[in-house]
């Protein structure tokens, strides 16, 4: 038995369910350090970027599911949806994170929207997410059909979005943020019809 | 000439040794109380220039050299050797040289400075230095009329400095100032903190303090001073020159391109500090002097 069948046989065991109850846990293993504070002197801006990494990598897991399944036969289609909310909901506390205890202002919040791309790219990284939040449920796709797989082509805008926030905040040159960003344009490109075809040709 | 500028505060004011050891035990307590009893805040006043803890400006450091993490650099800092140290100083001086710094210590004087340090990522502390003011090291080795700017290099040893694997800026690092702020008062050569001497985190054994500027003008762990008649080359000037200055003076009213420069928080306040405005010139008003007649928005 291969790998990929020995995790796909594993899923049985694994319900969806289980994966909203563990998404809790970095989030409050980060509040946690921040309270206590064993993230450091500066807890604000570590649970800020804790939240925001994580929900990057939940985007990212996200689309590596359908490379996954074409490349390495393994499948965790039945995941994708509650990863997406998962990440949803950390760029929610993130966002939350960053206006309650970063900057706390609201002149400053609105004046940093509006000026600061980076903050600009984050929040519109956001907004896109809202309406596939919203829609994430077996009524939306009974209901949208066609438009519903066109609006969820979304979270590639999303996931670029959220991954040129980061390269876009960092000082200097820094490779973490980058091999972000381009984790996000290798996941891309995988989906190119071309390259799929012939994957799939070959299975 | 030590001692020309001095803050209200005088020596006794540094929090005992003890105090400042445990205070962050102390307001962890008092968030964790706060939070298990549902408090929205916990009431830290933090005084204008109480010193921040010896913890939090040892381990909450930028120093690229050691890597990009707050915490790489106490991590990693133990491996710079400091002794022996010699900076090389050169350019328009009357007695170049490689001056080792026993030699330079033993003709300075050095007294205690409790600043208020403003990085340009908007977050600052308050450290209490020890160390001499620039203007003696200046005087020590003779400047020539010609010269206007100061220059300074940090020590590049790859063997020791893990964060020179990535360019994340161009090395060695380098800073300069133009030769009245380096003669300002204020303006001194760090080499200790809390009356310890520096840590490799730090900027040891010497680095430059100027609590009017952002951060990243104070370079750490200098190699090389050199006397100039033109601007010398700065890191981050040179790395992005629209975002950073020559000059990075503190200044609220110009923001960085990426983030407001109008706020700042003071470290170690836990998670539920507030922002607090940030002055002019860090507020060190005495500077004001030095740039009139600029357009600050110009030379920012």
């Amino acid at each position: 038995m291969t790998i990929a069948h020995k995790i796909n046989g594993l899923q049985r065991y694994v319900p969806v369910w289980s994966v909203y109850v563990m998404s809790v846990i970095p989030g409050a293993l980060f509040l946690w350090a921040g309270i206590t504070g064993s993230s450091g002197p500066e807890p604000i801006n570590v649970l800020e970027r804790s939240l925001g990494e994580f929900a990057l990598q939940m985007l990212i897991l996200g689309l590596a599911v359908t490379p996954l399944r074409i490349w390495a036969g393994i499948s965790l289609h039945k995941y994708r949806r509650a990863i997406g909310l998962v990440a949803f909901g950390y760029v929610f506390l993130h966002l939350l994170v960053w206006l309650v205890l970063d900057v706390g202002i609201l002149s400053q919040i609105w004046a940093d929207i509006v000026k600061r791309p980076y903050i600009t790219v984050g929040m519109v990284a956001f907004l896109l997410m809202v309406p596939l939040a919203i829609t994430s449920n077996n009524w939306s796709i009974r209901r949208l059909r066609r438009t519903w797989k066109l609006v969820h082509k979304m979270t590639y805008g999303v996931a670029l979005l959220g991954g040129l926030h980061f390269v876009m905040l960092s000082k200097g040159f820094q490779l973490e943020p980058l091999m972000y960003l381009g984790t996000v344009f290798g996941l891309l490109i995988l989906r190119l019809p071309p390259l799929q075809y012939r994957q799939v040709q070959r299975n | 000439m030590a001692y020309r500028w001095t803050n209200d505060l005088t020596t006794k004011d540094i929090t005992p040794e003890h105090l400042y050891l445990n205070r962050r035990q102390i307001m962890t307590g008092l968030a964790a109380g706060a939070v298990a009893g549902g408090l929205a805040s916990p009431a830290i006043a933090q005084d204008e220039l109480t010193p921040n803890d010896y913890d939090d400006i040892t381990n909450y450091c930028n120093f690229y050299e050691f890597g990009t993490g707050k915490g790489d650099p106490a991590k990693h800092a133990h491996q710079l050797t400091t002794s022996p140290w010699s900076i090389e100083i050169d350019g328009l001086v009357d007695r170049p040289g490689t001056y080792s710094l026993e030699q330079i210590l033993s003709e300075m004087t050095i007294e205690k400075r409790i600043y208020r340090f403003r990085c340009v990522e908007a977050w600052s502390m308050v450290v209490p230095w020890n160390g001499f003011e620039l203007a003696d090291l200046l005087d020590m080795v003779g400047v020539q009329t010609g010269a206007k700017y100061v220059g300074f290099e940090t020590a590049l040893r790859p063997d020791e400095m893990p964060g020179l694997r990535y360019p994340v800026l161009e090395w060695p690092y380098v800073e300069g100032l133009r030769i009245d702020e380096a003669r300002h008062p204020l303006t001194m050569m760090a080499t200790g903190i809390y009356d310890k001497p520096l840590l490799g985190q730090n900027g040891a054994p010497l680095r430059l303090v100027v609590p009017w500027k952002y951060g990243f003008k104070s370079i750490k762990s200098i190699v090389r001073i050199t006397l100039t008649d033109r601007e010398p080359k700065a890191s981050w000037n040179q790395a992005n020159a629209r975002e950073y200055g020559f000059y990075s003076n503190v200044n609220p009213q110009v923001d960085h391109p990426r983030w407001s420069q109008s706020t700042e928080r003071r470290i170690g306040g836990g998670l539920f500090q507030r922002r607090q405005p940030t002055l002019m010139f860090n507020g060190y008003d005495e500077v004001a002097g030095l740039y009139e007649g600029m357009d600050l928005s110009e030379s920012f």
